[in-house]
């Protein structure tokens, strides 16, 4: 009897104080919840599809008309350099992967915000949220690849100046980079979004003035010499010109500046999953 | 002895108020902005619902809570509105974090505070089942393996492709509730949510939730249905000004709320200065007692006797008010009636400042009693003033009801209904 009840007094599943320690960042939890994560993946997929005809026509159409209209205002309006590949791959490049990094950014601040009703109702690990996101946006990536990948066959047909080449195989590392980035950015945004609401209008703006900060649209050959580490300094540089290298055979970047884009990317999570879990301790009493 | 559950050590919440921030940018900063110019803030709120129980900018809606839940018990937890019961829910179900202390739990907590949580309109039954079993964190083996008996216990079978938004609103909560149920938690957390489903459903709830326990898991139950806490609870823990205040079987501790701790309120302080309030306050109830037809003020009544319920009020819109709607609800262990002067087609489209408004009940169908009467005003349909506990009480002893001098059945069966007996004979 005796043994029994201390067993009983040291067997308890789960103790809630007021703080964790920092370091503990839970990711156990979230792996015991790594179902919900794929549940909401499909949810997002079913939901989005059922909704609209036209869900996945969509990324068919507005990726061909961004590349249009960046084409015709940046390539032959105001004649930027695109490293002498046809424009309309090299923006439909450039925009490929911009988008998915912006998709998971921006969807990803949401978290708290557009999920208070639920958070307010029931436990389950709240990381679920922001990595089912970036999984889900994957699907859309996937789409938009697909065009991309059909116009460069085109042109490779039509024998264009382009020569895909094994840089191509960075590709995975390329979204991983992208999706844990704007993951980690995401987090931090949505965590801080729980105090400061409007920071919410911050990031599409922002987002949008980093994307010019991004050699999407011009090469990073065209950025005077001084100014070059600037560009550099950007994680998602290196990401966005390595994708062209691959695909498009053209770049200026030395592809080791990927280490950065991993380093700074791993920083960006570690802060994010800190701040986030700091915050979803007690973001249902300032809602 | 069985062995706890739950462990509940020191427990305390907090909320700090006014610190929180406007929410905004913009908003921290012109609060900031007033404040260096010594104006006052601009976003401070005026009139919004008040608790009694802060001491400056920190409201303790739990404070040194100590409690220990055995394995197998059905628990009961009751309190006036804002006594913390909610508060101590959420702190459980991991919905947020305590100030200070610690809880301990065994087993897997499941807690259906809301109806359909995270039920997506979109997706089907099938689909919903899924997705709410995984973010009540089961695996989904899990689900597949218990999703037959699931939807057998919902009653839904026939719809469970349809997507939820179609769902009428008992269905989605027979569905939620099924879900939840079959979840097999060692704690279950069940708010208030029975009150939406139909009486058939209800009584299966109940019976699953005893089954539950039987089982040798336990069930917290938070309601305000105190003949379902009656019906299903072994024990009851009564909280007030965010502490616990009694943990005793459900009969004395609700005994004990009932008619120590909620008259306390309602009597101790006039009804006009009540914090437990929400409402814009253009209007507001400063009082409430009863009178005989002829005017007479009463302490109590007898069944089958004419009454006027009279609520005094004050109001200090700068303008007459409009399109006045009042309403009372007659409570005994749960809501018997609602009665706002628009369900008989009056709404008071000119008010005075100051007065009564009466309303006169002819032969009060009440058996003998202690009957809660609760208040809510709206003006043009917008919320004016709603005490959240009893505005006062209706005392009711045995009367002629029927007119034949017979006092009727008593205070277990409260609604007293007249009717004709005939009979109609088969064999002519």
């Amino acid at each position: 009897m005796d043994l029994q009840s201390a067993d009983v007094q040291t067997s308890w599943d789960t103790i809630l104080r007021p703080q964790r320690a920092w370091w503990d960042l839970r990711l156990r939890d979230l792996w015991s919840y790594r179902d919900l994560i794929w549940l909401m993946v499909w949810r997002d997929f079913v939901a989005v599809y059922k909704q609209t005809v036209l869900g996945p026509i969509w990324h068919l159409i507005q990726p061909i008309l961004t590349t249009i209209v960046f084409t015709v205002i940046f390539g032959t309006i105001a004649k930027l350099s695109t490293d002498d590949l046809p424009p309309f791959l090299f923006y439909m490049a450039g925009n490929t992967v911009w988008f998915y990094f912006s998709t998971c950014l921006v969807s990803t601040s949401k978290t708290f915000t557009a999920n208070a009703g639920i958070f307010g109702k029931v436990y389950f690990p709240r990381l679920s949220v922001p990595v089912s996101i970036v999984i889900s946006n994957l699907i859309a990536f996937a789409i938009r690849l697909g065009v991309f990948l059909a116009f460069l066959l085109y042109y490779l047909l039509a024998g264009a100046k382009i020569n895909p080449n094994l840089w191509l195989l960075a590709l995975p590392a390329l979204i991983l980079i992208m999706a844990l980035l704007g993951l980690g950015m995401g987090i931090i945004v949505s965590s801080l979004t729980t105090k400061y609401r409007d920071l919410q209008h911050l990031v599409t703006f922002g987002m949008q003035l980093f994307m010019y900060a991004t050699p999407v649209i011009y090469p990073l050959s065209s950025v005077p010499e001084k100014w070059q580490w600037l560009m550099l300094a950007n994680p998602i540089t290196p990401i966005v010109e390595v994708f062209r290298l691959g695909f498009l055979g053209t770049s200026s970047i030395d592809p080791l500046y990927l280490l950065y884009s991993t380093g700074f990317t791993a920083a960006m999570l570690l802060t994010g999953i800190l701040i986030f879990n700091h915050v979803e301790n007690t973001f249902m009493d300032t809602v | 002895m069985a062995a706890p559950v739950i462990l509940i050590e020191n427990l305390s919440k907090s909320y700090r108020l006014g610190v929180i921030g406007t929410g905004t940018f913009c908003g921290d900063f012109k609060r900031w902005v007033a404040r260096k110019r010594g104006k006052p803030d601009p976003y401070s709120k005026v009139g919004v619902l008040d608790h009694e129980n802060r001491t400056g900018d920190t409201l303790w809606a739990l404070k040194d809570i100590n409690c220990s839940i055995q394995q197998g018990d059905a628990v009961g937890i009751i309190g006036r509105n804002g006594a913390g019961k909610s508060t101590l829910l959420k702190i459980l179900s991991r919905v947020t974090a305590p100030t200070s202390g610690a809880v301990k739990i065994k087993g897997r907590i499941a807690s259906l505070l809301e109806v359909g949580t995270g039920f997506h309109p979109e997706l089907t039954g099938r689909e919903n089942v899924f997705l709410n079993g995984a973010i009540m964190g089961m695996r989904r083996a899990e689900i597949e393996r218990k999703f037959d008996e699931i939807v057998d216990f919902s009653g839904v079978e026939k719809f469970i492709d349809t997507p939820v938004k179609r769902y009428s609103s008992g269905m989605y909560v027979r569905l939620a509730f099924a879900v939840a149920a079959h979840l097999e938690p060692e704690i279950l957390i069940v708010d208030e949510v029975l009150a939406v489903g139909d009486a058939e459903f209800q009584k299966k709830c109940l019976g699953k939730m005893g089954e539950v326990t039987e089982g040798g898991r336990t069930v917290l139950f938070v309601s305000h249905n105190m003949a379902a806490i009656e019906n299903l609870c072994t024990n009851a823990i009564l909280i007030d000004n965010g502490r616990i205040i009694m943990q005793d079987n459900t009969a004395k501790t609700m005994q004990y709320y009932l008619e120590t701790v909620l008259p306390s309120v309602i009597d101790d302080i006039p009804l006009s200065e009540r914090k437990d309030r929400s409402g814009n306050g253009s209007i507001r109830l400063t009082g409430f007692h009863i009178e005989d037809a002829c005017g007479n003020k009463l302490i109590a009544a007898h069944s089958g006797m004419d009454i006027v319920l009279v609520f005094s009020y004050q109001s200090h819109a700068p303008e007459p008010l409009k399109d006045v709607d009042i309403g009372f609800s007659i409570q005994g262990k749960e809501t018997l009636s609602v009665l706002y002067s628009s369900y008989v087609g009056q709404t008071f489209k000119t008010l005075p400042p100051e007065g009564e408004f009466r309303c006169l009940v002819s032969r009060l169908p009440l058996s003998m009693g202690h009957y809660q009467v609760g208040a809510r005003v709206t003006v043009c349909g917008q919320e004016s003033d709603w005490p959240r506990n009893a505005v006062g009480y209706l005392d009711i002893e045995a009367g002629d009801f029927y007119g034949t001098g017979k006092k009727g059945f008593g205070a277990s069966a409260p609604l007293l209904l007249m009717g004709e007996w005939t009979i109609k004979d088969y064999t002519s």
